[in-house]
C-alpha cells in the first residue's frame, strides 16, 4: 500500500454535497449525551455563580486567600486556562503554515477552544482581585490625578497581551468560518438562514474573495504564533520577575509555553473524542487524525518533561538554599501527593501514547487525555502554591488546600468553558466543510497522480524488458 | 449599449478551466480573461495560473498596520510615562525601553491583525451590495464562471457556454 493511501486521514471519495449534509445534520441532531453534558455544565457553572456571590458578599477570606496565599488556586487556574488556549494556535496556525493537511477536519474546534479558554481565563484575575469593581484600574487610561498604570509591571503586560490574544484569536476563528457560514446560509432555513446570512458577510466564493481570504488567513496565522508565545511568556513573567524561590527561573517562559501546548493538545484529544461521539463525526474525525494528534502530544510531552527535569537539576546543582528546600518540600512535604500526581500524569502517562492499539481506542484516549489534563492542572498548582507556602519568611509558612468557595469557582469554570464550547458547536460547524472538501480534492488528485505514475512506470518497464517480464511483479523480479 | 452579466455553472474545475483556456485563446470574441470571475466552493490551487496574475495587496496594509502599531505603542507609552513624574523611578529611566518593547510588540500585533481584517473585508467586497447573480450550488460542488457581455454578444456567449458543458446559465441585466 502506498504511503499516501496509508496516511490518508479521510476518505477522499466523500461527495462534497454529502459533506455539507452530514455536518449540517450533525449540528441539528446531536446525540442525547450532548444535552446531558450541557446540563452538567450548567449545573457546574451555577455552583461557581453561587460561590462567587458568596465571595463577593463576604470577601476573599471565604476563599482562604490571605497572607501569604494571595494567589493560590485562582491564579493557578488562570495559568491553566491560558495554557489551554494555545491548542488552537498550535493546531490551526502552526500546522496551517507548515501545510499539515490532517488538521483540516479538527482545527475549527481547536480555534474555538482558544477563544473560550481565554474568556474563561480572563475571569480569574478579576475573581482573585476581590474588589472586582476596581478591575478597570489596570486599563491604560489616565486618571483625574494624572496617574497611569505601571507599564513596567508584568501584570499590566498581562492585560495588554490577553486582550490582544483574545481579539486576534476571535478574529482568526471568525474569518476562518466565513465560507462555512455561506454554506449554512445556502442550505438552512428559517432563523438559521438569516443568522448565517448576516455572519457570512455576503460571501460568494469568487476568486478575488478566495485569494484575499487565503492571504488574510495566512497573515493572521503568522501573527498568532508569536502572539501566543508572547502571551504565555508574559504570564510566566508574572512569576519569573519576582524574587520568590521557585519562581525566579530563567527557563520559565519556554517551560510555560511547552506546558501550554501540552495541555492544549490533551484538551484537543478530550474534545475530539466527545465531539466525534456527540455529533456522529466518525467519518471526519478519523482514527488516523487521532493518531497524529497523539503523536504530536507525545512529542510535546517529552519537551515538557525535559524542561521540567532541567529545572529540577538547575535548582539542585544551583545550591540556592531556598530553591533547593522548596524542591525537596515539593517532593516530600505536604504537597507531595499533588507533586507526584503531576509527575505521574505529566511524565509517565504520555508513554501510553506510544501504543498504536491504545491510540486508536477512543475510550482509552479519553481517559488518557483527562489524566494528562489533570497532570497539567496540578502542575500549575505546583508552580503557585508551594512557593507561597514556603517563602523567605518562616513566620509566613502556611499550607493552604483551598476552601469550598475556591474549589467551587474553579470547578464551575470548567462548566462555563464547557457551556460556551457546546453552544458554539451546536450553532457553528465543528468541522470545517470547505477545508474538508479541499482535503478530499487534494487527496484524490494525489492518489490519481500516484496511480498514473505507477502505470507509467509499469509500461516503461514492460517496454524495457521486451514484454517478457511484466514490471511490478515482485515475484518474477525476485526470482 | 446595455450589458448583461452571465453566470455559467460547470460540473467541476476541469470543465470550467477548459472554458477559461478557450477564452484565453480568444475563442470567444468580446470577452477577455480579465473580465472572467470564477466562483467555487473551494479555492483551486491553479486558479491564479489559469486566470492570470491578480495580486492581493493585503500584505502592504498589514505592514502599515504593524508600523502604526509599534509607533503608536512607543509614543503612547512614552508620553504617558513622561507625564507621570510622580511615579517613583528608583534610579531607572523615565522611559524604560526594554519593558516598553513588550507592550510595543503587543500593539504591533494588535494593529496589524485588525488592519488585515478590515482590509480583507474591503478588498474582498464583503459587506457591500453586489449583484444577485448567484447559485446555491456554488457552495456544494459546482463551479461558476461570471462574465459581463454586451447585449449583441449575449446569445453567442450563451451558446459558447452551452457547447462547453455548462450545466446551467443564469443572467442579470447590469
Amino acid at each position: 500500500m502506498s504511503q499516501i493511501i496509508q496516511d490518508k486521514v479521510i476518505d477522499e471519495k466523500l461527495e462534497w454535497s454529502r459533506i455539507n449534509a452530514d455536518v449540517i445534520a450533525s449540528m441539528q441532531n446531536p446525540r442525547r449525551a450532548y444535552w446531558i453534558t450541557v446540563a452538567v455544565c450548567v449545573a457546574m457553572f451555577l455552583c461557581a455563580i453561587a460561590a462567587e456571590i458568596y465571595q463577593y458578599k463576604y470577601g476573599l477570606g471565604s476563599a482562604g486567600l490571605s497572607n501569604p496565599h494571595m494567589w493560590d488556586m485562582y491564579i493557578a487556574t488562570f495559568v491553566f486556562w491560558i495554557g489551554m488556549s494555545h491548542a488552537g494556535t498550535l493546531l490551526s496556525a502552526i500546522l496551517h503554515i507548515i501545510h499539515a493537511q490532517w488538521r483540516k477536519p479538527i482545527y475549527r474546534f481547536a480555534e474555538a477552544m482558544t477563544t473560550f479558554s481565554l474568556m474563561t481565563a480572563g475571569f480569574f484575575p478579576m475573581i482573585h482581585l476581590g474588589r472586582v469593581w476596581n478591575l478597570y484600574w489596570v486599563l491604560p487610561y489616565v486618571s483625574d490625578r494624572g496617574i497611569w498604570p505601571n507599564f513596567r509591571s508584568p501584570l499590566v503586560w498581562d492585560a495588554f497581551a490577553i486582550s490582544t490574544y483574545l481579539s486576534s484569536s476571535a478574529l482568526f476563528l471568525f474569518i476562518g468560518m466565513i465560507p462555512d457560514m455561506a454554506i449554512l446560509r445556502d442550505h438552512t432555513t428559517g432563523w438559521r438562514k438569516k443568522f448565517y446570512g448576516i455572519l457570512c458577510l455576503g460571501w460568494r466564493g469568487d476568486d478575488r474573495q478566495w485569494r484575499n481570504f487565503r492571504r488574510t488567513y495566512m497573515l493572521l496565522a503568522c501573527f498568532l504564533i508569536p502572539l501566543a508565545i508572547s502571551v504565555h511568556s508574559i504570564v510566566s513573567s508574572d512569576f519569573a520577575m519576582s524574587i520568590m524561590p521557585g519562581w525566579h527561573v530563567t527557563t520559565f517562559p519556554p517551560y510555560f509555553v511547552a506546558g501550554a501546548l501540552y495541555s492544549g493538545c490533551a484538551a484537543i484529544m478530550t474534545l475530539f473524542v466527545c465531539l466525534r461521539y456527540f455529533f456522529r463525526m466518525e467519518e471526519y474525525m478519523t482514527l488516523n487524525i487521532m493518531e497524529k494528534t497523539c503523536k504530536l502530544t507525545f512529542a510535546i510531552a517529552m519537551v515538557w518533561t525535559y524542561l521540567n527535569l532541567i529545572e529540577f537539576s538547575a535548582t539542585w546543582y544551583g545550591h540556592n538554599m531556598y530553591d533547593k528546600e522548596l524542591l525537596i518540600d515539593k517532593a516530600v512535604g505536604p504537597y507531595a501527593p499533588v507533586f507526584w500526581t503531576m509527575i505521574f500524569c505529566g511524565m509517565v502517562v504520555p508513554f501510553t501514547l506510544c501504543f498504536q492499539k491504545l491510540r486508536r481506542h477512543m475510550p482509552s484516549m479519553f481517559v488518557v487525555s483527562i489524566l494528562l489534563n489533570l497532570g497539567m492542572y496540578v502542575e500549575r498548582w505546583m508552580i503557585v502554591a508551594p512557593t507561597l507556602t514556603l517563602s523567605h519568611q518562616p513566620h509566613q509558612w502556611d499550607v493552604l488546600w483551598g476552601t469550598v468557595i475556591e474549589w467551587a469557582i474553579v470547578f464551575g469554570s470548567f462548566g462555563w468553558f464547557g457551556l460556551l464550547f457546546l453552544v458554539f458547536v451546536k450553532l457553528f460547524p465543528c468541522v470545517s466543510m470547505y477545508e474538508v472538501k479541499e482535503l478530499c480534492f487534494h487527496l484524490k488528485h494525489e492518489i490519481e497522480e500516484e496511480e498514473h505514475e505507477k502505470k507509467h512506470a509499469a509500461k516503461a518497464a514492460e517496454k524495457a524488458g521486451g514484454g517478457a517480464s511484466p514490471a511490478g511483479n515482485p515475484g518474477l523480479e525476485g526470482a | 449599449m446595455s450589458s448583461h452579466r452571465l453566470l455559467a455553472m460547470f460540473k467541476d474545475f476541469d470543465d470550467a478551466f477548459d472554458v477559461v483556456d478557450k477564452i484565453k485563446g480568444k475563442a470567444l470574441s468580446g470577452v477577455e480573461i480579465e473580465d472572467v470571475t470564477m466562483m467555487s466552493p473551494i479555492e483551486h490551487p491553479d486558479v491564479d495560473e489559469k486566470l492570470g496574475d491578480r495580486p492581493s495587496n493585503i500584505g502592504y496594509f498589514t505592514l502599515m498596520g504593524a508600523i502604526f502599531g509599534v509607533s503608536f505603542g512607543f509614543f503612547f507609552l512614552s508620553s504617558a510615562q513622561a507625564s507621570f513624574l510622580v511615579q517613583p523611578q528608583g534610579g531607572k529611566p523615565v522611559i524604560p525601553l526594554p519593558t516598553n518593547f513588550v507592550l510595543m510588540y503587543e500593539m504591533l500585533i494588535f494593529f496589524s491583525v485588525w488592519t488585515t481584517v478590515f482590509v480583507f473585508l474591503g478588498m474582498s467586497g464583503l459587506l457591500s451590495r453586489r449583484g444577485t447573480l448567484y447559485s446555491e450550488k456554488l457552495t456544494v460542488d459546482e463551479i461558476g464562471l461570471v462574465v459581463e457581455v454586451e447585449d449583441d454578444k449575449l446569445d453567442s456567449v450563451k451558446n459558447f457556454f452551452k457547447e462547453n458543458q455548462a450545466l446551467e446559465i443564469r443572467e442579470e441585466k447590469v
